[in-house]
């Protein structure tokens, strides 16, 4: 564990890549296989399973810390992480345990048979044997998602220049369902098959935005100087659903969503075309719900991510297919090396065979001769419901990350409206004690209705000027949110708009965010709610 | 008629009716009592100025020509009839409590101060008294220092181990307070120290003052970058990330506040280094500071206050929180620093001018988190 919390620190202490790859390195070396296996989990999202509930956690830190639990959550607004709020709170600590980040991961998954007397003793012993270093890495593996300072890739590099393994296939080797229990790190480095874990799924290749911003519209001469002849490349919409692989290997279907969740009992009117699929087959695509043929907003598909039970309502009312646009592997065979066309060629065959082609969809390829034909193409996306469309050179092979070059991205416009701040609530991270999660307003008549909430937008200089203002005009506090003086106008931009019975609006945006600070904007300018309805066109 | 309290919040800065002064103003008056030569304490414009002995080359370097009256602490001044006298504040060199007493009633203000004696300047001192006017910048539990000690062997390692890498060590913190501070600290067996000029002319005005520092050099385009290599850099917050600091490329940068307790404030910071070193008294320094005072009632000016008053009430002070413009010496707004550069003398004016101006209501009883100055420029 002492090696652990020092990596964190270590990573805290350097912001150049260089130092951080070493410090992984350095820990790599350091630790035992099993340890690593453990690091390598947490660090890709594999925490292991909660043991005591957060509420629990919290109590009891509460009562170690010997504070009132009014000043408790003050603290953790101050903090903005709770892990690192209890490790702040309890007394100073000279010990330090010996105990090895497996050890302690052990014990943790040890609890799940305990009774609450028993966690409680094991905890508060637990705290009082590690240092406040340890203890805040502690915290992190009982409570909390484990967001580090450094990127999956910083991590795979680091891997990559010890066992002189390529870092694609380092990528590929971690992913799927497996734990440190199960995988060793034996097994890691040998070389492996497809077969070695069936259901493991391919590193996804994810587009490059072929524009910075929205604001700088590319124009089809741009884009021409950019990506060159029209005739290399293919061009389909770009669908607005949940990104997933699709994998049927041994008579076993298994479906990934691009969070690397395991999503497969979520979408059960996927399995026949899945179960009918070849061996050996994976699918790349776009998971949307469909009615009367045509796709239907992301809000809806929404209502039933998430859920434990699939209803029948819910099934009937949001019934999912696939949008396919890749073959990663075929006859059990990894083809990403193929070009695209004849990636495509395949999926074409696939679908072209499938008895469930109402569910087994194909992203159509959009016809153009010019990029002057697609830019006009490209207004019609919100009607399509897409995002705007995707570009694909046709001598791509499928590559893995984020990469530029091959696969591009080129959205429309987001809709957007001006709206003034009236509430703010501090952030969470690097955003800790700065108030950088504000609520918006349009007007209803004279009065303001909240419509939205915005995080991101603005620049490090604008959020300090937005919290100095919030500081200072203050109306009212309810726990750790406060009613802003109704003044500062914003250019709110969003990707749809849909009716909602959740939202006191009656509306509900995808994606707000904040364009720009309407400096020039007096708040009786702002927008009303009628702009939004129009937008829904109603 | 109530009778009028001896000391009143008003919009102009803390006022003495009874003997026609006021402490730390932020408007201009005929009659200021400062605390300390930090720019939110030492505005410019008074008429006349009462500060302790030690603050006066740096008050004459930053606010130029001023009618300036110093005293030693302990040694009291009468003004229609009412006492003043100054006491250690442990903040910064030259750094005071003001104490002021009329017919029996002894009021205390703090100014800025911290409990641990940083070997610099002269340490706090609890003055008793009825009312209590205290800072509270760090006035929450999270916030609790290591003794110093630890602190620079961390920092002495850090720059130990830059030299062994051929780094530059660029170490940040304000010009007066932290900066004489790590300067008194480093292990100079290590290398030299080198100053950026708007520390160095703090440095000589201490010096002129007769306050006895470790050597330093001040860097000019001349000095060479090899040397300064060797050895390491203090350096204002106002430098960070600009040419002046890249030209020292490559260095690891360490930066020196109270602040860089928390995690995030840290990685917002994207210091190499941060070192929790703060001249403000921690949580647990406040409570004993307030507590050795046996006051009858304390007022909270700036900082965490409105957490800190409702905390101290429940465990027995008569606790009120007050609006002030003192603000925020460490950095928590992330502005540069307030104080003159080379190429211009007296950048400051304008800022603290838009401060006074800038939106919100000063003495209504609200909250505020330390940020109280804002770059306007």
């Amino acid at each position: 564990m002492k090696a652990f919390a020092q990596l964190f620190l270590s990573l805290d202490e350097t912001n150049k890549t260089n130092e951080k790859v070493k410090v992984l390195k350095d820990y790599f070396n350091s630790v035992p296989d099993t340890d690593k296996m453990n690091m390598l989990a947490l660090f890709s999202g594999r925490r292991p399973k909660r043991q005591i509930n957060s509420t629990l956690v919290r109590n009891w830190a509460i009562e170690a810390s010997n504070i009132p639990p009014w000043l408790f959550e003050e603290s953790y607004h101050v903090v903005g992480d709770l892990a690192e709020t209890m490790s702040l709170l309890m007394p100073q600590n000279r010990g330090s345990s010996s105990k090895t980040l497996t050890e302690w991961i052990n014990e943790i998954n040890g609890l799940a048979d305990k009774t609450e007397e028993e966690k409680k003793r094991w905890l508060m012993d637990s705290w009082a044997m590690l240092d406040s270093s340890e203890r805040f890495v502690f915290n992190k593996l009982l409570t909390g998602s484990f967001r580090v300072g450094v990127s999956q890739s910083l991590v795979i590099k680091a891997l990559a220049d010890i066992t002189g393994i390529e870092p694609p296939v380092l990528t590929h080797r971690i992913m799927g369902s497996w734990m440190p229990d199960t995988y060793t790190y034996e097994q890691l480095v040998q070389e492996q098959t497809a077969s070695d874990d069936i259901s493991r799924p391919y590193p996804f290749f994810l587009a490059y935005p072929i524009q910075e911003t929205s604001e700088k519209q590319k124009s089809a001469e741009e884009l021409k100087s950019a990506l060159g002849d029209e005739s290399e490349w293919q061009a389909e919409w770009k669908w607005d659903g949940i990104r997933s692989q699709l994998i049927k290997r041994d008579g076993q279907i298994f479906i990934w969503s691009r969070g690397e969740d395991l999503a497969t009992d979520k979408f059960p009117e996927l399995h026949p075309f899945l179960n009918a699929l070849p061996d050996g087959t994976v699918l790349d695509g776009e998971l949307l719900s469909f009615q009367d043929g045509a796709p239907m907003p992301f809000n809806v598909l929404q209502t039933r991510i998430g859920r434990k039970n699939l209803s029948k309502k819910i099934l009937e009312e949001s019934p999912v297919a696939v949008i396919a646009y890749d073959c990663l592997e075929y006859n059990g065979e990894d083809i990403r090396h193929k070009t695209q066309s004849e990636r495509r060629t395949i999926l074409e065959k696939l679908q072209a065979a499938t008895p469930f082609a109402e569910i087994f969809r194909i992203s159509a390829l959009i016809p153009f001769d010019n990029w002057e034909g697609l830019e006009k193409t490209r207004e019609q996306s919100r009607a399509m419901i897409a995002e705007g469309i995707m570009l694909k050179r046709k001598s791509a092979t499928y590559q893995v990350g984020r990469k530029r070059g091959d696969w591009w991205k080129w959205k429309i416009d987001p809709l957007s409206v001006d709206a003034v701040m009236i509430y703010a609530q501090k952030g969470h991270g690097r955003r800790a004690d700065l108030y950088t999660d504000y609520t918006f307003a349009v007007w209803d008549g004279d009065k303001l209705v909240p419509f939205a909430k915005a995080y991101s937008g603005l620049t490090d200089a604008e959020i300090n000027k937005v919290d100095y203002f919030i500081k200072r005009n203050t109306l009212e506090k309810f726990g750790p949110v406060r009613t802003v003086k109704p003044e500062l106008v914003f250019e709110i931009g969003f990707e749809g708009i849909n009716k909602s019975t959740r939202h006191k609006s009656g509306i509900a945006l995808r994606f707000p965010r904040i364009l720009r600070w309407r400096h020039d904007k007096p708040k009786e300018e702002a927008d009303t709610i009628e702009t939004l309805r129009a937008l829904l066109g109603e | 008629m109530p009778k009028k309290p001896l000391l009143e919040f008003t919009d102009k800065g803390i006022y003495c009716h009874q003997g026609k002064f006021y402490i730390d103003p932020w408007k201009p008056v005929d009659d200021a009592v400062i605390t300390h030569a930090h720019a939110d304490h030492a505005y410019p414009g008074h008429k006349h100025y009462l500060a302790h002995e030690l603050s006066r080359e740096v008050m004459l370097y930053r606010l130029g020509e001023i009618q300036l009256q110093t005293v030693s602490y302990g040694e009291t001044v009468m003004k229609n009839g009412v006492e003043i006298s100054l006491f250690p504040a442990g903040h910064v060199i030259g750094s005071a409590q003001v104490r002021i007493e009329y017919k029996g009633e002894v009021w205390v203000v703090s100014g800025d101060y911290k409990t641990e004696d940083d070997g610099v300047c002269t340490p706090f001192e609890p003055v008793q008294c009825h009312h209590f006017i205290s800072e509270c910048t760090f006035g929450m539990p999270v916030y609790q220092w290591k003794p110093q000690a630890e602190i620079f062997n961390d920092m002495n390692n850090w720059w130990r181990s830059n030299v062994e890498h051929g780094l530059a060590t660029v170490v940040v913190g304000y010009s007066l307070g932290k900066a004489q501070r790590i300067l008194q600290n480093l292990d100079l067996s290590i290398g030299k120290v080198y100053t950026h000029g708007v520390i160095e002319n703090t440095n000589e005005a201490l010096r002129r003052n007769g306050v006895e520092l470790n050597p330093t050099t001040r860097i000019t385009q001349d000095t060479p970058k090899e040397e300064v290599r060797k050895g390491i850099i203090i350096a204002p917050p106002s430098s960070v990330g600009t040419p002046w600091m890249r030209k020292f490329n490559p260095y690891s940068f360490g930066y020196c506040s109270g602040w860089m307790a928390i995690r995030g404030a840290k990685r917002r910071r994207a210091a190499d280094r941060g070192f929790v070193l703060s001249d403000h008294a921690d949580w647990d320094g406040l409570i004993s500071a307030i507590d050795a005072t046996g006051c009858e009632c304390v007022y909270l000016t700036h900082g965490y206050t409105a957490q800190f008053t409702r905390y101290l009430n429940e465990i027995g002070f008569n606790a009120r929180e007050v609006h002030t413009l003192y603000g925020d010496d460490e950095g928590l707004t992330e502005v540069p620093e307030e104080e003159p550069n080379l190429s211009n003398p007296t950048p400051e004016e304008g800022v603290f001018e838009k401060a006074i101006e800038a939106p919100g209501k000063v003495f209504s009883f609200g909250e505020d988190e330390g940020g109280a100055k804002e770059d306007f420029r």
